[in-house]
Formats: C-alpha cells, structure tokens, sequence
C-alpha cells in the first residue's frame, strides 16, 4: 500500500481554485461599488480628518495647525454653540414627535378603515416632495398675516403666531413642517403593523386587555426592531437638518434657526474655512457615532427580534 | 350580548379611527391646498385679511407670468435630464453590485456586505468638503458631472433592497443555467433581472426623486443659471423675492411639485412595494 506515491500535489488544489475563482467574480461583479467606496467615502474621510487639523481657504493650499480647528470650536466659537443648542433643540423634539405621530397613523390605518389607499396616499405624498417647494409653501402657509393658519387660529379664538419670523416659535414652526414629511416613516411602520400575527391580538382579547394594553404589551414588542431604526434613521437624517432652514429663515431670525449644517455650510461655502468646516463635520460624525451606539446598548434588552 | 357588543364597540373603534383620519388627512393637505389656491390667485386676492380659501376668478395666467419671471422651463428639463441620467447609474451599478452579494457564493461577501450597510451612517457633511475640492480640481465645478457621476457607483440602500429580492430567487435556477454552460453575465441579464422588475422600478423611482429633490449638490457646484436644475432656480428666487411674488411663487413651486405627484399616482404600488422589499418588517 506504502508502495502507491501520492500524486504530486498541484500549487492549488481544484477545490480551492473553485474558490479564489468565485471570490475573483464576486468582486468582478462588486466592483463598481469598491471603486465609489475608496473615491466617496474612504478617500474622503480621510482627507476630511486632515483637512480638520489645518487652515485651509481653497485658494491657498491646507496648513498644519494641530487640533486648533477643534479648540476653537469648542472653547471660543459661540456660534458654534448656539448651532449645537439649535440643533439638539431640534432633535429633540422632531425625532420623537415625527416618530409617534408615524406610528400613530399607521396604527389608525391599519384599522382597516374604508378608504385605506387614499389615506395612505396623503399621508405618504409630503415626504416625497421636493423639500425647496414646499419649504416656500410653509413660509406662505405660516405668513403671520396673509397665511391660512394665521386666518384659522384667528376663526378659533387663538392668539396670532409669528412664526418663522419670531425667535421663540421659528425652530417650533420647523419641527411641525418635519412632522408633516414623516409619511415615509408611517409607511415603514405600516408594513411592519401588517405583520404582527392576529393570533396574539385574539389571545389578548380573551384575556380583556384593553386597546392601550394591547398596544403598549403586543404592538410596541412585535415592532420594537422598527421603532429602533426610524429613531436612529431619524436622528442621523435631523442632525443634518439643512434644505429648510436655508430656504426659509436663512438662520434667523436672530441666530435661532442657525442649526448645526447650516453653519456648517456657512463656513465651507460663505466664509471658505474649509479646515474649521471639516473639524465641525468630524465633531458631528462623533457625536452621531456615540448617540447610535448608546441607542443601540440602552435599547438592546428592550428590542425583541421574533423569528431571529 | 356580549359579542354583540363587541361587535358594536369594533364599529365605534372603526368609526373613531374613521374620524381622526378624516381630520389628520385635511391638515395634512392643507399646505398643498394653499399652494394650488394661492398659484391662481389675482393680484388683489393675495393680500387679504381674512384670506380667501378658493379665488373667484382663477387666475391661470400666473403659471405663464412665472415661466417668464425666470426659466423654470429650463430648470425643470436640466432636473429632468440630470435625474434621468442618475436613474441609469443607479439601475446598472446596483444591478450589478447586488447580483455580487446575492446570486454567487463568495468568501467575506457577507463581511463586506456588513460594510456597504454601514456606509449609511455617514453623514454627507463628513465628505461634502473633500469631494468639492477633488471634484474642483478635475474641472467638475459647474457641471452636472458631480451630482450624476456618484450613482454610477452603487449606493448602500439600492444594493441591500436589490440583494434582498435577488436572494429570494430559487437557486436552483442558477445551478441549471450554470450546467448548460451559461455564464455569469447571461444569468445576470437573461434570467435574474427580468424576475426582479419590481425592485428595479422601485430604484428607480427613490433615484429619480432624490435627484429631483436634491438641492444641497446643485447649491455647491452649480453657479451658471442655465445649469440650475429646478430646486436651485426656485431657492434662489425666493431668496431674492419679497411678498408680492407668492402666487408667481407659489405657481412655480406647484410646477416643481406635479411632476413627483404625476409619477406617485402613476406607481403608487411600486412605492408602496419599495418599502416592504427592503425588508424592514419585523
């Protein structure tokens, strides 16, 4: 038996040659997507990370300045921190405002309610808009004078709001115009409503649970996992918060709706610090990196995966 | 009885909900009521108090006065090309790049598919500066080339809602494709995207209306009118404008607005569709 000699082994073996052939095709076929990766996301985070430590105007070429751009920022910029307020202000409230009232129509839709299609259509339809028209339509719609809310809290005995062109209600009026683009997020939740199984919602009712205890102990559970990723797709989408600010109230009045990218974008594209830009986009990308991840850990016992 | 009344109580739950939809639905449409009412306002409704809800006459020479207040026109054909071209990169790139992470078995495909998804994370802001500078130093500035170039190169929401649907497709299709000697490519164009019409049309419908919608790109690198693509043309209107122009306005936003409601009601079930495919149930 000893006798027999081994065929001698080829460099790869055809298995393995299977292998390195099915990886080569795959990232033949990926390609495209590795190329745009290391041209629009790896290149330029990096060059965004060095462009954060220098001075840098696009006419002269970056300078070393060490962690300056971030001292500055931090310590010494109060714009910057009435920015971070303004925006924080926002997430705040527009994140979980927009979130429940998604959830909510979802829940009225999934009634089945007569005229379901069409309901859906009207709720859906803002949130595909293109932000810079209907942005005009709400300084229009809110016009303290001339605006049909204005004439309608008027009919019903309320005091006139100046909206936008008032300090104290401008970020509010914002939070409201987000509110009516939360329709992609009603539809997310819609699906995931129509695939909570009836059976639970039977055995709850045989033991008389209420509407609210059937929401709060069978709905909320079953749809954990989606109410975990509006939150997170919504926050990451408000603490870019940018169209409406611009178009609308330009950051005023008085600095109140100067959010975070606005000033951002005032200091790449206005004032042309491109360094103290980036150092203010890494700070935001901190910042969201370390909220998701809290999100995530906080939410890990409360989130329940069904099915794996 | 009892169930009766149960009965009776699901129909007043029903009726509730009936009535609460009914009211949240017209706060809902009431901002485009007021673009469509005021866009055929003449001059001296405007600037009433209390404001008229439907003028009386209508004023349709609004839309003619605004197309030559500026060339809106011309904005929405530059929207219209710049999205077409998008569409196209978004169906070839993410076509191919799902049918890499979905139909054939690789090591680390699932790592790197862990990556794509990350991407998402990324706030634009984070790449915005060193894309405008690299894009300027390659002449790009005052193109359309920045805002169409991108989508020929996947995008991470595309790649997962297409490799979702793709790997819902037997496998054994494949397998008996491969043993009569078909290759790859033939498998990709012939069998696998034709069943995945579906997802495709959903891309392309997100790809059209982001690019349609898009206003921070065109904002950064466009700066020569006859470039503009709509929302630019309209910001920069309005910014410039003071009250007297809202029906001009407001008639050229509506202008801005039709066509995204056109292609909605048209493919109303592809949207609906789009949103079940990327597999966000529960």
């Amino acid at each position: 038996m000893s006798a027999v000699k081994k065929p001698p082994q080829p460099l790869l073996s055809p298995r393995n040659r299977r292998e390195l052939r099915k990886i080569a095709l795959g990232l033949l076929f990926i390609s495209p997507w590795i190329i745009g990766f290391l041209a629009f996301n790896v290149y330029p985070i990096g060059a965004s990370f060095y462009y954060s430590l220098t001075r840098y105007s696009p006419i002269s070429s970056p300078r070393f300045i060490g962690l300056l751009n971030y001292e500055r920022l931090l310590f010494f910029d109060p714009l910057f921190i009435t920015a971070l307020k303004n925006t924080l202000y926002f997430v705040v409230f527009a994140v979980p405002l927009g979130n429940a009232l998604a959830l909510a129509l979802a829940v009225l839709l999934n009634q089945k309610v007569r005229g379901l299609a069409l309901f859906r259509t009207i709720f859906y339809l803002p949130s595909i808009l293109p932000l810079v028209a209907t942005s005009i339509v709400w300084t229009w719609l809110l016009h303290p004078q001339y605006g049909i809310v204005s004439a309608i809290m008027a009919e019903l005995g309320l005091p006139i709001i100046s909206w936008f062109a008032d300090p104290a209600w401008a970020k509010p009026a914002l939070i409201l115009m987000s509110m009516w683009g939360t329709g992609w997020m009603m539809l997310i939740y819609l699906a995931a409503l129509q695939d909570v199984p009836q059976e639970l919602y039977d055995v709850a009712s045989l033991d008389g649970a209420s509407l609210w205890r059937k929401f709060r102990h069978v709905t909320v559970p079953m749809i954990s996992p989606i109410i975990l990723f509006n939150t997170i797709v919504g926050l990451i989408g408000a603490f870019q918060y940018f169209t409406e600010a611009y178009v609308i109230t330009e950051g005023g009045p008085g600095d109140s709706t100067l959010f975070y990218s606005l000033y951002l974008f005032n200091n790449a594209f206005a004032y042309f610090k491109m360094g103290y830009a980036s150092a203010m986009a890494w700070l935001l990308f901190l910042v969201i990196l370390v909220l998701t991840f809290l999100i995530f850990r906080s939410s890990a016992k409360r989130v329940y995966y069904h099915g794996g | 009885m009892s169930l009766n009344l149960g009965i009776k109580r699901a129909n007043l739950n029903n009726a509730l909900a009936f009535a609460l939809l009914l009211a949240l639905s017209a706060s809902f449409i009431l901002p485009l009521f007021w673009m469509i009412s005021t866009s055929l306002k003449p001059i001296d409704q405007l600037l009433l108090d209390p404001p008229k809800w439907v003028p009386n006459p209508l004023e349709f020479d609004n839309y003619p006065n605004a197309l030559e207040e500026q060339p809106f026109l011309q904005y929405l054909g530059n929207s219209l090309q710049i999205a077409v071209a998008a569409v196209l990169g978004a169906l070839l790139s993410n076509s191919l790049i799902a049918y890499g992470f979905s139909r054939i078995d690789w090591k680390g495909r699932d790592v790197i598919f862990v990556l794509v998804l990350s991407t998402l994370m990324l706030p634009y802001h984070v790449v915005m500066i060193p894309l405008f500078v690299s894009f300027s130093k390659i002449g790009w500035v005052n193109t359309w080339l920045p805002l169409i170039v991108p989508a020929y190169f996947g995008h991470p929401f595309f790649i997962f809602m297409l490799r979702q649907f793709m790997l819902g497709i037997p496998k054994e299709l494949s397998e008996a494709t491969r043993i009569d000697g078909g290759s790859e490519w033939i498998l990709l164009t012939r069998i696998i995207l034709p069943l995945c019409k579906p997802a495709l049309a959903t891309v392309a419908l997100f790809q059209f209306i982001w690019s349609w919608n898009d206003f921070i790109g065109p904002l950064i690198y466009l700066n020569e009118r006859s470039l503009y693509p709509m929302s630019l043309g309209l910001a920069l209107y309005h910014n410039s404008q003071g009250i007297t122009d809202f029906s001009i306005l407001m008639a050229a936003s509506t202008m801005a607005v039709v066509p995204i409601i056109i292609i909605f009601f048209f493919m109303q079930g592809v949207f609906i569709q789009g949103i079940s495919l990327t597999g966000l149930k529960g």
